[in-house]
């Protein structure tokens, strides 16, 4: 067992876990913070995607399931339950254009979904619909075919031009 | 089903000596893992037969871009992020960058480190095609000292590389000499995004008065290793480019790739598309010249 | 009674999407009851055989652990779905690799992993049957291919799970004297074998469940409860009945917010909803048992193979005059729901045409590889690959175009299909096709391909495929599932959707609530869903076969009016009054508010407690269907679809990609415009990765390609843009008029896609996936068949009754 501590979602938080426990498991098993979901265990459908910035470097969009958590040490971790408050009235933009033109449907890539287009955006406000599919590859959705997630990008590429609170 | 995590153990030494000091004291006992995109995935799968390892992910003497006017050096820690980013690498190693754009997905790119992406030596990986017509040198560092070889030298059999026990790749060095020469790069996988090659190929080649003065080219998943394809790169030096000595021209280059390449039936394809498809690729990289 | 106002049509937030962009839904593996343990399964790993013993190695402190074999069953070792073949755990036999052998289970979930490798049986092997040829070989007399048998020889075969024969006409000689007589006339004959894979469902999220066991004082098990990721929390029910000897009120599933099911997570439940609960009643602990990817991969239900073979007596004038199908697909080692599967394979074989005879002959066969199940779709994404890529072969024959072959053959409106039915309720495909083709652009492109093409080595083409799917359970079954649906107010007055119809990303719950709103006339985001608990939802029947939106969809508005009924006289005086006797009937007044309505909720609660309206499923009149002929009505409705392919194909590569999609269907009236388009999207999106990428390798019965990294589903950056473009026609028997729209999308894109991919590049493909391996072998040797094996049936032609002779036909085409 080793003594982890990660500023999670703006928190610090001391583990005590073995040092080679997935971060995806220190999240949902040790934290309770459940959003990052495990769909391959092997990197290839973004479901547990979060976002780990070190020493104020940019957010890099990972897959939390390939990260030992011992290598995630002082780091800063943006979970999906850290991406708006806890109230519908404060959505993060993204959520709100997921929501309102069907990027979500059964909802098990969501959460990686979501902070993958949150990443997207930060490198590319107004992304090229090829920057898009790039920038989402990571992240298998078997419900829509994309398209309506697309569609969410866009509107909220749209929301940060429009001058609402931007990604 | 996962493996049990209480049964391994990860150390991370927070300097490049400490974890050469580490590696040195009991060779053999610790595996180093940067990225963990390919190590990481052994372990969910149950199957990391190592149980010691060793973090190079935090290591800043591994992650670095120096950028010479003869060479640029990248230091084995640099992520594909890092690469994909750089402007000297998008301007004068193109080839690279396109790989690195081909590598997993965005996050895989965020952690997989080009030190990983070699010493893993996956014949598939992204990265070596482009390392090796670009004629990289490797240089890898232990507590004894440091050692600098040709790239092409690197890999030995399938899954087997020069690298001694407690030794690490430290760093990857590119000539910039190729600024004349017309590339070509290309990767045939599984599908868009998120592919492992079936086969990939890079070719540079300087043309000089008509002819091809100089050609090199490099291959994945042709072998059980990356491969620089020699003996197609001879049937090809110095010969004459004109529309009527093209077709001859293909006919012997890929008579010569066939003949050197070994490619395999595996879960993703198969050795008969593996060798027709890089003869094509080959062709078409000869009919863009 | 309501008439249709702007809910049902408009787009509304989905009713759980705030839980799933925010991360709170709660899925199965998000939840950890206190004292819960964990659950792995000790699986086979041969294809078949005999157990001869079972060791535990002593490294492990097994007194730890809780373990369970099919001795421990209280009730019957079997997962029933239709027959009683398919065992809960394996006691002797082995009929399929990673066969379920014993469970374990252990409050440390680290401490499974050894102790499954610490398991050691042994067999006596025997060699298995993995191809649909060896199974019948098995049927027809090879007693060593014998692996099934089937508890009544007298209606099976050895190996055959089930056979339909489906013909047209009332009398059976006649209409073999009238086939044989349109064969022996015909202009041309067309012949074709084709063949669709094994399809894993893919869903993000495994397949999970957390079971707990309830004893009375005296210790005997009282009651056993499952929640997880499901489709059908009745067939669990079913399932655990058996499996504990419980009556079904003792026998409790909830539905926990499901990750995707497609399918995958109809049949299957019932199998790790079954181990689960057994663990749970050995160990007295709660037991979570959630499948990691590989093993869900090799253990869970896919998409039945099939073999489909055409042999079509056509005019001069491309009319089709006679038709013999053969539809076989494989079932895997257990019957499981492989007969409802081959229903719906068979009914759509004709696919939306008219035939004036026609004869399917259809068999699902046993394999040892896992049982094949549910995939949206259910059978008929093969047997209308097969048609539509015949139609566009018969076309060549007859030296039509694909478009015109058709129009000649396209069923209408007053017509009959091929089981008898009537179609009285409007159908245009005529324009329908006439609209695909207009807005893909169809004729224009493919005249540019073929101008285009010989110049450059990327080789373009556009396709397309006509077809229809049936909405609802296939013949009776709607009558037998006697769906009941309630609607109760809760104690602030809203209403409140009682079903066991599930949400799994297709929008139940949104398109559920739309239609209560609608016809209460109240906000949608009054109505409320209940999470399907079979404690307090009512049977609706399960969710699948495209029923949700029109069966379940019309049984909730008709429990909304009679809710409203109830609460007339209170929406008459919403305020309560001294004046009116609130016993009186009275008709729900023409206006009222929102506000009216809870206030009249309020008052009739306050006066009687409480309010549960319900609706049960009543057949409509004019349907019928006999399940021995196999003839009349075989669904209440169908969706009628044009699907038009564009594709490019590299001759370096060999790879053929999708460019770009249309999509129309006629789905009724569309409840919810952007979930249809999302329905439809993520259908064609799956059908592209049937078409083109999605590869189930096995190797003696074991699906080899078990990790998202070698089972290839299309990213982003595959999928091209996909329009979609709705007709729509209400039909009587969906609520406001809609259908089914969930498996439709599903049809199409395979034969679409190929269509186009014969256009690119002349080869006529008849097998999917089609790799670029397969694409390669075919471009480099004209003369090798996809896969070895022979794409045309002519010279292999069967022994079941389909080799009628064509000696006089003038023409026959079998190149």
């Amino acid at each position: 067992m080793t003594s982890i501590t990660l500023t999670i979602n703006g928190e610090r938080r001391t583990v005590n876990v073995p040092p080679m426990k997935r971060l995806l498991d220190v999240l949902r098993e040790d934290l309770h913070l459940t959003g990052a979901k495990e769909g391959c265990g092997e990197g290839e459908c973004g479901s547990c995607s979060v976002l780990i910035s070190r020493d104020g470097g940019p957010a890099e969009l990972t897959n939390s399931c390939l990260v030992p958590v011992l290598q995630a040490e002082g780091a800063q971790i943006t979970t999906i339950e850290g991406l708006a408050p806890a109230d519908a009235a404060k959505l993060h933009p993204i959520q709100q254009c997921f929501l309102e033109h069907g990027g979500a449907q059964c909802g098990i890539c969501t959460p990686g979904m979501v902070l993958a287009t949150h990443h997207l955006l930060a490198k590319y406000p107004h992304p090229t619909l090829p920057q898009i599919q790039e920038g989402l590859a990571g992240n298998l959705c078997r419900c829509t075919g994309y398209m309506r997630i697309f569609e969410a990008v866009e509107a909220a590429a749209g929301a940060s031009k429009a001058g609402k609170p931007g990604p | 089903m996962r493996s049990n995590v209480t049964e391994y153990d990860l150390i991370a030494p927070a300097t490049l000596p400490a974890a050469l000091a580490a590696l040195a004291e009991n060779p053999g006992r610790y595996t180093p893992i940067a990225g963990g995109t390919e190590l990481m995935v052994a372990l969910s799968a149950g199957r990391l037969a190592q149980r010691q390892l060793l973090s190079l992910h935090k290591l800043r003497e591994l992650r670095f871009i120096d950028v010479l006017p003869d060479s640029i050096t990248i230091g084995a820690g640099t992520t594909f992020t890092d690469l994909r980013k750089h402007p000297v690498i998008a301007s004068d190693f193109a080839l690279l960058a396109r790989a690195g754009s081909w590598l997993g997905s965005i996050a895989n790119q965020n952690r997989a480190t080009i030190g990983g992406n070699i010493v893993n030596a996956s014949p598939a990986a992204d990265s070596p095609p482009a390392l090796l017509v670009y004629e990289a040198q490797v240089t890898l560092v232990s507590n004894r000292g440091a050692r600098t070889i040709p790239y092409d030298q690197f890999h030995l059999s399938y899954k087997k590389t020069v690298l001694e026990p407690g030794e690490l790749l430290f760093s990857i060095s590119l000539p910039r000499r190729f600024g004349a020469y017309r590339s070509y790069i290309r990767k045939v996988g599984t599908r868009n995004a998120q592919a492992i090659s079936k086969i990939a190929l890079a070719g540079l080649a300087l043309i000089s008065e008509g002819k091809i003065a100089d050609i090199r080219l490099g291959a994945a998943s042709l072998r059980e290793v990356p491969t620089r394809c020699i003996a197609t790169e001879q049937a090809l030096l110095n010969q004459t480019l004109s529309p009527e000595s093209l077709p001859a021209l293909i006919a012997s280059a890929r008579a010569a790739l066939a003949n050197e390449v070994r490619p395999i039936d595996d879960i993703r394809s198969t050795a008969r598309y593996r060798a027709a498809v890089a003869a094509n690729l080959l062709e078409e990289f000869l009919r863009g010249l | 009674m309501t008439t249709p106002g702007p809910i049902v049509g408009s787009s509304p937030i989905r009713k759980e999407g705030l839980a799933k962009v925010t991360g709170r839904a709660q899925y199965v593996d998000d939840i950890a009851l206190p004292g819960m343990w964990h659950g792995a399964t000790v699986r086979s790993t041969i294809a078949r055989g005999r157990i001869t013993s079972i060791a535990f190695d002593p490294s492990i402190p097994w007194d730890e652990f809780c373990i369970v074999t099919a001795a421990d069953i209280p009730g019957e070792n079997t997962i029933i779905h239709l027959t009683k073949d398919h065992p809960c755990l394996a006691a002797e036999h082995i009929n399929h690799p990673a066969e379920p052998v014993l469970l374990l289970a252990h409050p440390d979930k680290h401490a499974l992993h050894a102790a499954l490798a610490a398991v050691r049986i042994t067999y006596e092997e025997q060699p298995g049957v993995f191809t649909i040829e060896d199974s019948e070989a098995g049927a027809g007399g090879d007693a060593a291919k014998v692996i099934w048998q089937g508890d009544d020889p007298k209606h099976h075969s050895p190996n055959t799970f089930k056979t339909f024969l489906m013909q047209s006409g009332d009398d059976p000689a006649e209409h073999d004297a009238a086939l044989a007589a349109a064969f022996a006339s015909a202009d041309f004959i067309v012949e074709g074998e084709y063949r669709t894979g094994a399809q894993e469902q893919l869903y993000i999220e495994n397949n999970g469940v957390i079971a707990e066991a309830f004893r009375a004082a005296d210790g005997t098990l009282e009651s056993v409860t499952v929640s997880g990721s499901m489709q059908c929390p009745y067939y669990l029910v079913h399932a655990l009945t058996l499996v504990f000897g419980l009556p079904a009120e003792k026998c409790r599933v909830i539905q926990t917010e499901t990750g995707g099911a497609f399918g995958g997570k109809e049949d299957f439940p019932s199998v790790i909803g079954s181990h689960a609960a057994l663990l749970a009643m050995k160990c007295g602990h709660p037991v979570k048992i959630t499948y990691d990817r590989a093993e869900d991969l090799i253990a869970t239900t896919k998409r039945h193979p099939s073999r489909t073979r055409h042999r079509t007596a056509v005019s001069r004038e491309g009319k089709l005059l006679a038709g013999e199908i053969e539809v076989v697909i494989d079932g895997g080692a257990y019957s499981t729901l492989s007969p409802v599967v081959l229903s719906r394979a068979t009914i759509h074989a004709p696919g939306p045409y008219h035939w004036p005879h026609v004869t399917v002959r259809a068999r699902a066969m046993a394999t040892n590889v896992a049982p094949h199940g549910a995939f949206r779709g259910f059978g008929a994404p093969q047997s209308l690959f097969a048609l539509e890529r015949h139609m566009d072969k018969i076309a060549k024959a007859v030296g039509l175009t694909p478009e015109e072959l058709r129009r000649r053959n396209l069923l209408g409106t007053g017509m009959k299909t091929a089981t008898g039915q009537l179609l009285s309720d409007p159908v245009d495909m005529q324009g329908m096709l006439t609209r695909a083709l207009t807005e893909s652009n169809y004729h224009a492109r493919r005249a540019e391909f073929d101008r285009m093409n010989p110049a450059s080595p990327i080789k373009r083409g556009i396709g397309f495929a006509t077809f229809m799917h049936g909405s609802g359970f296939t013949g009776s079954g709607e009558r037998r599932l006697n769906s009941l649906v309630k609607i109760e107010l809760t104690r602030d007055g809203r209403p409140r959707i009682l079903v066991s119809s599930t949400e799994f990303g297709q929008g139940t719950n949104t398109i559920l609530a739309q239609v209560c709103a609608q016809t209460l006339r109240i906000p949608y985001e009054d109505v409320l869903v209940a999470q399907p608990d079979t404690k307090i939802v009512p049977n609706s029947g399960p969710t699948v076969a495209s029923r949700t939106a029109m069966i379940v969809g019309k049984l909730v508005e008709r429990a909304s009016q009679s809710l409203l009924t109830l609460l007339a006289p209170y929406l008459t005086f919403p305020d309560p009054t001294a004046d009116f006797d609130y016993s009186t009937a009275c008709e729900v007044p023409p206006n009222y508010t929102p506000a009216d309505f809870t206030r009249a909720a309020l008052s009739y609660l306050k006066q009687h407690g409480a309010l549960v309206a319900e609706a049960r499923y009543e057949s409509p009149g004019n349907i019928f269907w006999d399940d021995d002929k196999y003839k009349g009505e075989a669904y209440p409705t169908y969706a009628w679809a044009v699907y038009v392919a564009e594709v490019a194909v590299d001759t370096r590569t060999y790879s053929a990609t999708v460019t770009e999609f249309h999509a129309l269907q006629e789905v009724g009236k569309v409840i919810h415009p952007v979930l249809a388009k999302g329905q439809i999207e993520g259908g064609v999106a799956q059908g592209i990765g049937y078409a083109l990428y999605e590869k189930c390798v096995y190797v003696d019965g074991l699906m080899r390609n078990n990790q998202m990294t070698n089972y290839i589903m299309p990213t982003s950056a595959d999928i091209p843009p996909i329009f979609v473009h709705f007709d729509e026609v209400p039909s009587i028997h969906g609520p406001s008029g809609a259908k089914g729209i969930g498996e439709l999308p599903m049809d199409g894109p395979a034969p679409a896609i190929l269509n186009a991919i014969e256009h690119a590049t002349g080869i006529s493909f008849t097998e999917i996936p089609l790799l670029p391996e397969d694409i390669f072998e075919r471009m480099t040797n004209p003369g090798v068949a996809h896969s070895s094996r022979s794409d045309e049936w002519g010279t292999t032609r069967g022994s079941d009754g389909l080799n009628a002779t064509d000696r006089d036909t003038p023409s026959e085409v079998t190149a």
